[in-house]
């Protein structure tokens, strides 16, 4: 899908000199501005506990920025932000097809019209087969694609993942990373991905920013120059390597920074 | 299951039993302790079975008393765990207070008990809410107060309101916890209608408690050990009860009810 059409409801994000500190003084988000347009693939990429998920959390908002402004521009009512968080996090007591249809039950969507959705992105996430397990008798790459599916039943024009697949072993991953390619392809929705996995974040993107250590600031805001059509194959061409490079070193400035 | 496994699960504990009945009966006749002391495990035994109108209908008496203060423990440990858990306000200004009901001698209050209820089902009923209604109140709370934190950031995106929360999440996640007050609650509410029937028990009305009392009184200590005895079966009735309620509303998603 070109992306002319993806702009039509797809959210986009505006950060102005956002400062988020907390109680005890640690610094997490320092005076940073980023402004992502409708439709857009981003990946956040920052060493570990430099301050992605306080960004992503008030980018959601769950939290609020001290000083600055942080809004999501387009449609923002309930619903329309999906947030997958970095481990499955489901309701062990509902069965596979309940859980993803919770965000419809707390919008008081009618029982049949649930249960239709669901099902429906249930099989898109390609667990058509498994909707009266429990999250108990699933592995972790299964419940994961339950958590994408119940983030995605809304149809979100906005949504935000933060490290949902760090968890997961290499080839699980991949296969995910490749589905959420395909997922976005086909959806007008912007994603904002956080992740400390250079290849992920070169895999999936269109956009890599690179953040330093805390308190969070942008090294590098980097176009990754890869075809929008992205087969599992790419991750052995020099391509791909040379964007890996290019992120690398970005992140390595920031660590230093 | 398989025979063998029912087996290996029954023959152990027997083992035990008879090993447990088998000291007794000998330590009696070694050292020569008297009848109106310790019976021996055949007294006792025909105790109970001379006795099984008297005892069944005590036993009877006293499940509805440990019965009807437990279900008011469920209800009123599980809304009082709810509402505490609710404002941390609400939870400091209250819970020291509560502590009270665990700390409290129930000997000690149950003259109190009998001057406000009369003696009879409700002062017993009264004394075992008491006594178990704590652990219910302290596990309820402490269940709903560690909800996996990522859940509640959930249901706060999908904008849902506290009523909604309370039983969609908060209720569901704390149900393991509030089984394990209930499995601690369901035994202290036996105790309890029995050491209240100690103290406000009538003899229209005969429970276990007055059986143990008039029968100690009597020197019949065959009987009190035949009530004793049938308290300890309401006790684990109780608990078996509490036990499989959890084990079939948990059974699909907590390790608790996976276990065994």
């Amino acid at each position: 899908m070109p992306v002319t059409e993806k702009t039509l409801s797809a959210a986009g994000v505006k950060v102005v000199g956002a400062v988020r500190t907390f109680n005890g003084g640690v610094c997490a988000v320092d005076h940073l501005s980023l402004e992502i347009g409708p439709g857009e693939f981003v990946a956040i990429l920052g060493p570990s506990g430099c301050g992605k998920s306080t960004l992503l959390r008030m980018i959601a908002g769950l939290d609020r920025p001290d000083q600055g402004v942080v809004q999501v521009e387009g449609d923002t009512s309930i619903g329309r932000v999906g947030y997958v968080f970095q481990d499955a996090h489901l309701l062990p007591w509902r069965n596979v097809l309940t859980n993803v249809a919770l965000p419809l039950e707390l919008a008081g969507v009618d029982h049949a019209e649930r249960i239709t959705r669901a099902t429906a992105v249930l099989s898109e996430v390609g667990l058509g087969d498994f909707i009266h397990r429990y999250p108990a008798e699933l592995s972790g790459g299964m419940r994961m694609r339950v958590s994408l599916a119940r983030a995605l039943v809304t149809s979100p024009v906005l949504l935000l993942m933060d490290e949902p697949f760090a968890a997961l072993d290499e080839i699980t991953r991949q296969k995910l990373d490749e589905m959420l390619r395909q997922l976005w392809a086909e959806r007008d929705m912007t994603i904002v991905f956080v992740t400390h996995s250079i290849a992920e974040a070169s895999f999936l993107a269109e956009r890599a920013v690179v953040l330093t250590r805390r308190p969070a600031r942008i090294v590098t805001d980097h176009a990754i120059d890869l075809p929008v059509d992205r087969p599992a194959v790419l991750r052995g061409e020099s391509v791909f390597a040379r964007e890996m490079r290019t992120l690398y070193a970005a992140l390595e400035e920031g660590m230093r920074a | 299951m398989s025979i063998l496994r029912v087996v290996r699960r029954v023959v152990p504990p027997l083992l035990t039993a008879v090993v447990v009945l088998c000291l007794w009966a000998g330590a009696k006749s070694v050292f020569g302790i008297e009848d109106f002391k310790i019976p021996s495990p055949v007294a006792v035994a025909h105790a109970e079975m001379k006795y099984w109108p008297l005892l069944w209908r005590a036993t009877l008496t006293t499940a509805q008393g440990a019965g009807a203060g437990f279900l008011a423990s469920i209800l009123v440990g599980i809304f009082s765990g709810a509402v505490l858990s609710s404002n941390r306000w609400v939870e400091r200004a209250v819970y020291p207070f509560t502590v009270f009901l665990q700390t409290v001698p129930l000997v000690a209050i149950a003259p109190l008990i009998v001057l406000w209820f009369q003696p009879g089902f409700y002062s017993v009923a009264v004394s075992a809410f008491i006594v178990s209604v704590f652990p219910v109140i302290a596990n309820t709370l402490s269940g709903m107060r560690s909800i996996d934190p990522p859940l509640n950031d959930l249901f706060q995106l999908y904008g849902a309101g506290p009523v909604t929360r309370l039983w969609k999440l908060k209720l569901p996640s704390a149900l393991p916890d509030i089984f394990t007050g209930l499995r601690i609650a369901s035994g202290l509410a036996v105790i309890g209608a029995i050491v209240g029937e100690f103290g406000a028990g009538t003899f229209d009305q005969q429970g276990l408690g007055i059986v143990v009392l008039s029968a100690k009184r009597n020197f019949s200590t065959d009987l009190v050990f035949a009530a004793v005895g049938m308290s300890a079966v309401l006790g684990l009735v109780a608990f078996a009860a509490v036990n499989a309620v959890g084990y079939l509303m948990l059974r699909r998603w907590h390790a608790s009810a996976r276990e065994n």
